[in-house]
């Protein structure tokens, strides 16, 4: 990568895999249960926390000097209280349909510890560049589980991606359906979204055993 | 040079193959293993792991072959071509013609139940490197007599896996599992299927069937079956009577619906030590309580007959023991010895919830007519707490007794 230094490149591609803010830090999983039944939200809440998490950043880096460390929490839920309306209002406009599906969600992306979490450990000891690149990978780390997870969960429970039948009617019985396959309901509640994440970090540490803690 | 030096040579000879603990398996169901126990102290048994698994086995045939007659009784009892029979050894419950159905219908999911679940167990000992576990052999008998008759053999397929490697495997297998696998199994089904796991439907062989030859313009009566616990929640009069109920001659999960037999079963396990008195016991007295606090609601005139819950509140107390599953469930869930309680103290606790929690989703959701599989998962994650519980008071109480002897 000729734009980014290879210590930049890794603010990228670490929460990406091996530093995952879901499946290795355990972060903003409330959000990934509640809201992967679809992968059009997912998707949404991806770009949301994109955006929060990648301005925020570049926010709280600029004032990292003139924040006073004693209320530095209140600055920073401020500025990500700022970003979420942002968010919220433009969904509400554009999308509002997608924006009543994700109801309270949007406004609770204050409360993700993915943001606070990289606003304390990063943004308040960096560069803004460095932690706009910070924030971009995490958030993307972010997306990437929930985009897997709303895959999975969309495609078995209700045999649609991104809204569009893609295993039949099953209604009508075509496709799959006509051999008797049924979609399965479990898949649309929030307990299988946890074992999906389960699912994953399983498959993760096998993978890369440096990453199983004791 | 028999057989069993035969095996015993070509055990020795593939030691180091991956596969070797597969044969293993089947090598010790034919004969006794021949390795001794190296160092340390011996103590001679004639009881291991799969005993205990092939006695709960035993206990369980007879649900499973009155399981096969009922499915039969029940169908062509819906069909109208036989008539009700009166008593266990009714002349129209025992004949062929139900069995054939029965083992028709039963069998598969025996066979599917046992074959997906044993391929599961031998898959994850192949790749982890361990023996076979036998944990599975009770499990694989359970499963195909907790679901309804007519359940799709690939559902059942699917939530084998499920249940076989989110419910044990990934806590590191038998014996180290937290939730019973057979009903983790069927919470699966309940919650990923639900219309083949309730209605009036699913527990009567061929209802389904013929509601859709009917839907595709058959001129045919439609058939079904609702369970008792279904019929008491829509406030609707109940068809049978309690002799039927006892006997087992009603609709439900393949193997639960003979209390008769369960009771049968109960006192093998318990005569053989196998299965736990104090849970099954306490279980019932927590169901039997929980009944009689509804019965004084209702006495003291607190719900009137038009609430949605009067059809099951007022249900006399004790007939909560022979209506749903409560009783297959004391006797044959609860009691598994890894997801139970350990102390005697904590199994009467853990079996006391499990019957009062039971009652309690029966009565006040109508959308689960049978809590007792939810009531016994929820009671399996608290179980460890209870323990710990009960070992704390008991450490508590000798350091107390200590302090008053050395003051």
């Amino acid at each position: 990568m000729g734009l980014l230094s290879k210590k930049d490149a890794k603010l990228i591609t670490d929460p990406l895999a091996d530093n995952n803010p879901i499946t290795i830090q355990v972060l903003g999983i409330c959000s990934a249960l509640a809201i992967t039944a679809e992968l059009k939200a997912s998707l949404v809440m991806g770009i949301a926390v994109l955006f929060v998490l990648g301005v925020g950043n570049v926010v709280i880096s600029l004032m990292r000097n003139i924040i006073p460390s004693k209320i530095r929490i209140i600055v920073q839920l401020i500025v990500v209280a700022a970003l979420v309306i942002i968010v919220d209002q433009v969904l509400k406009a554009f999308a509002y349909e997608l924006s009543k599906t994700l109801s309270v969600f949007v406004g609770l992306i204050i409360t993700n510890c993915i943001i606070m979490g990289r606003f304390e450990a990063f943004a308040l000891g960096n560069g803004p560049w460095k932690s706009f690149l910070d924030g971009i990978g995490n958030a993307l780390g972010y997306a990437v589980i929930l985009l897997i997870v709303g895959f999975f969960r969309e495609l078995l429970g209700s045999g649609t991606l991104f809204g569009i039948p893609v295993l039949g009617d099953p209604i009508e019985k075509t496709g799959v359906y006509s051999i008797g396959y049924e979609n399965n309901g479990f898949m649309l509640m929030p307990p299988m979204a946890l074992i999906v994440v389960g699912l994953i970090i399983w498959v993760q540490r096998s993978r890369n055993k440096a990453l199983i803690e004791d | 040079m028999g057989l069993k030096e035969k095996l015993h040579k070509f055990k020795e000879k593939n030691k180091d193959k991956k596969w070797i603990p597969a044969f293993n398996a089947i090598h010790t169901f034919l004969y006794l293993p021949n390795e001794t126990t190296h160092g340390g102290t011996h103590i001679k048994v004639a009881d291991d792991l799969k005993r205990t698994m092939n006695t709960v086995i035993m206990a369980l045939v007879p649900c499973l072959i009155f399981g096969m007659y009922n499915a039969g009784y029940q169908h062509y009892l819906a069909l109208g071509e036989i008539d009700a029979a009166h008593g266990f050894l009714g002349a129209s419950f025992w004949t062929l013609d139900n069995l054939i159905i029965g083992l028709w219908k039963v069998l598969p999911l025996v066979v599917v139940s046992y074959g997906v679940g044993l391929a599961v167990e031998f898959v994850f000992a192949i790749i982890k490197g361990h023996e076979v576990e036998e944990g599975y052999l009770v499990t694989g008998m359970l499963v195909p007599l907790i679901v309804p008759v007519d359940i799709p053999l690939w559902m059942l397929a699917v939530a084998v896996i499920f249940g076989v490697v989110i419910g044990k495997e990934v806590f590191g297998g038998t014996g180290m599992n937290i939730l019973n696998p057979a009903l983790t199994i069927r919470a699966f089904l309940f919650f990923a299927y639900p219309t083949w796991m309730s209605g009036d439907k699913v527990w009567v062989h061929g209802a389904v069937e013929r509601d859709q030859m009917i839907a595709d313009g058959a001129s045919l009566d439609a058939i079904s079956g609702e369970t008792i616990l279904g019929s008491y929640a829509q406030n609707n009069s109940v068809i049978y009577d309690y002799w039927d109920m006892f006997w087992g001659l009603i609709p439900g999960s393949v193997g639960e619906t003979s209390k008769f037999l369960i009771i049968i079963g109960a006192l093998f396990l318990i005569f053989t030590k196998i299965g736990s008195w104090r849970i099954i016991v306490s279980t019932l007295i927590g169901a039997l309580t929980m009944g009689l606090i509804f019965n004084g609601v209702v006495d003291a005139g607190w719900i009137t007959e038009s609430s949605k819950f009067y059809g099951l509140m007022n249900v006399p107390f004790w007939q909560h023991l022979i209506i749903g599953s409560i009783l297959f469930g004391a006797v044959y869930m609860a009691t598994d010895p890894v997801t139970a309680s350990q102390t005697n103290k904590g199994k009467w606790i853990y079996g006391f919830l499990i019957g009062f929690i039971s009652i309690m989703i029966r009565v006040f959701n109508p959308a689960y007519p049978e809590g007792v599989f939810l009531a016994i998962l929820l009671m399996n994650v608290f179980a460890p707490t209870i323990d710990h519980y009960v070992i704390q008071g008991n450490v508590k109480k000798r350091m107390k007794r200590l302090k008053v002897k050395t003051a």
